[in-house]
């Protein structure tokens, strides 16, 4: 009797356990639990070159140039052009510029000649900036003071509205400047080794 | 009365120097190490004779003898404390492994302080069962150890157009090697199921910067690691506590930090940090993009920029050699700027993906010499020299330069970095 007793303890106990492994994301595992949809929103913010994602919200670089004063300039300089701080080797600090000189033998890498995507631009000031308060910008801000940055590089005017709708047909002048990686890309003749 | 719990004791003796030595160092900095004056200070904490004194009390976490000095060192100066990267000393290494405590790092947004109990790790996109998992489930799954390198694609970017920096640590201290201890991603992602066409996952970090980073789904299926280990404790919080991915072989910042979201997708999201930065200047005004592998790269470690020779005499030279490609089939050493080269002894482990220490015993006339070591990798590339590099890349791409490093030992013993 105390036998049986155990053994459908024990059944009903591996029942739980099935229908617990059933109802778990990582079937084989019985763990995890599926996100809810407000869980993947909060995360889910990355924007690709196609817009998808792009919240509600406008802005235009008019608006932006006073975001652009509050909270990028004291890093970033007046117009983007005067960075406080500078990464000797890496150059690309400024934001504005630089058209025309990536062929050259002192390429000045910028939003305006280097960047191939628009999306780019919003995802990161959205996701990353300003650089002391991360993702504390409005998304009419962060709309706002992209369309400044590209203002500034002369690529979109200073009155155009830029939403989920139109900032993904904004074309960078250096959209097509990216090719796959080619190496290994240097040949090497294996001088003889002495054992 | 004592509380049960150890860790609500109040710290006493040995622990409680271990602290103020600790304020100490933060304080004075790294002026001491190269003053000799932390020695002197260690001195004065160290019996005359340790064999007439009473060793102190054993304590729970420990620290290195405080004579031992070798620290990161955070460049560029001239960015912020909380961006940029954090120099390992490698002129000070010894084996393979880098301790944690040394372990490189670089952070565009400083060290993310997160609390594990409350970290999540989010699997969702082009997958039939999204998922949220806890740090303790994903501990409970099948785990793996393995060693292997990260290097910054950045390390050794300053020395393109002539030598800029005086050490290895700086010309080379972006490379560590570490055991990790984690999930392999491959299981994760066929628990949830990945749908028809999905070719990329994107990985998120979740410290301020994201570093959202797009991974193709080949690589995600074969070897990367979900690590909450390293070095056999929790990962520190430098290296991406509680959770980070270690992508073997690759450039260091695909190994995406505090990582908290995976989104499996049918192409790349072309973040700030692929599609901008880690990109490629080539001669001509077009760039390379997507350059993971990190091609085969050695470096001498002793002697080094910076470091001494007493006088003429026998040396082991010794250094690391790695490859993105697999295993280090050979190194080679040459003491007359590559004019001729000798094999140098590989020191067991030689693993895939891992640096390999190698060593050569070597005799030093007094003669001013230019010591060079160049890696051979499994498939049979060859470190190339930087004339080779910029005959192809020039010398914008920042990225990947992976060329035979020169030291110069002049007549006073002194090491200097060069150029043949």
């Amino acid at each position: 009797m105390l036998e049986h007793r155990v053994s459908v303890a024990a059944v009903a106990t591996l029942v739980a356990l099935t229908a617990a492994a059933a109802h778990a994301q990582l079937p084989s595992y019985g763990v995890g639990r599926a996100p809810t949809t407000e869980e993947i929103k909060a995360w889910d913010v990355t924007i690709p070159p196609d817009g998808k994602g792009l919240p509600p919200g406008s802005g235009t670089a008019a608006q932006g140039e006073a975001v652009y004063v509050a909270r990028c300039e004291s890093c970033h300089g007046a117009k983007g052009q005067s960075p406080k701080y500078e990464p000797a080797a890496t150059k690309r600090t400024i934001l504005v510029g630089g058209r025309g000189t990536l062929h050259t033998d002192k390429p000045v890498q910028t939003i305006g000649s280097f960047w191939p995507y628009a999306t780019t631009l919003w995802s990161y000031i959205n996701r990353s900036q300003p650089f002391d308060e991360p993702g504390s910008l409005t998304h009419d801000e962060v709309y706002a003071v992209t369309a400044y940055l590209l203002y500034l590089n002369g690529i979109i005017g200073q009155s155009d509205v830029l939403d989920s709708r139109t900032l993904p047909g904004v074309k960078m002048p250096n959209r097509d400047g990216f090719v796959p990686d080619a190496r290994p890309d240097v040949a090497v003749p294996t001088a003889p080794t002495k054992r | 009365m004592e509380p049960a719990d150890p860790s609500l004791r109040k710290p006493i003796g040995p622990d409680a120097d271990r602290r103020r030595f600790l304020k100490r160092g933060l304080a004075l900095g790294a002026a001491l190490a190269t003053t000799g004056r932390a020695a002197n200070a260690a001195s004065q904490q160290v019996p005359a004779d340790s064999s007439k004194a009473l060793g102190r009390h054993m304590i729970p976490y420990t620290e290195r003898s405080p004579f031992e000095q070798a620290g990161k060192v955070k460049g560029p100066p001239t960015m912020p404390d909380e961006w940029g990267a954090n120099f390992t000393p490698l002129g000070e290494s010894v084996g393979i492994i880098t301790p944690s405590s040394l372990f490189y790092e670089v952070n565009r947004s400083g060290v993310a302080e997160i609390d594990p109990r409350k970290h999540r790790l989010l699997i969702h996109g082009m997958v039939d069962r999204p998922v949220m998992l806890t740090i303790e489930e994903i501990k409970r799954l099948p785990s793996v150890s393995r060693i292997y390198f990260l290097e910054c694609s950045g390390n050794t970017q300053t020395e393109w157009e002539a030598p800029a920096v005086p050490t290895v640590q700086f010309t080379h201290g972006l490379t560590s090697c570490a055991e990790w201890t984690g999930v392999p991603l491959s299981l994760l992602l066929r628990e949830v199921g990945v749908r028809k066409g999905a070719t990329w996952v994107l990985a998120e970090g979740a410290d301020g910067s994201g570093n959202e980073r797009s991974l193709p789904l080949a690589k995600a299926m074969d070897d990367i690691i979900v690590a909450y280990g390293q070095n056999g404790e929790a990962l520190r919080p430098e290296n991406g506590y509680p959770l980070r991915l270690v992508v073997p072989g690759w450039e260091g910042n695909v190994s995406v930090k505090w990582l908290r979201r995976l989104t499996v997708t049918d192409r790349p999201y072309m973040t700030r940090i692929e599609a901008v930065d880690h990109t490629s200047l080539m001669p001509g005004g077009k760039a390379r993009r997507f350059m993971f592998v990190m091609d085969a790269k050695s470096v001498i470690t002793f002697p080094s920029g910076g470091q001494r020779l007493p006088g003429p005499g026998t040396y082991e030279i010794t250094g690391l050699a790695w490859s993105g490609r697999g295993r280090v089939r050979r190194v080679d050493f040459s003491s007359d700027g590559g004019k001729t080269w000798r094999a140098a002894n590989l020191q067991e482990p030689i693993l895939p993906f891992a640096h390999t220490r190698f060593r050569s015993s070597w005799r030093w006339d007094g003669r001013e010499v230019l010591l060079q070591s160049r890696c051979i990798d499994e498939i049979g590339y060859v470190q190339p020299t930087l004339a080779a590099l910029v005959k192809v890349r020039g010398v914008n791409s920042t990225y990947h330069n992976n060329a035979i490093q020169t030291w110069k030992v002049t007549t006073d013993g002194s090491v200097h970095n060069a150029r043949a």
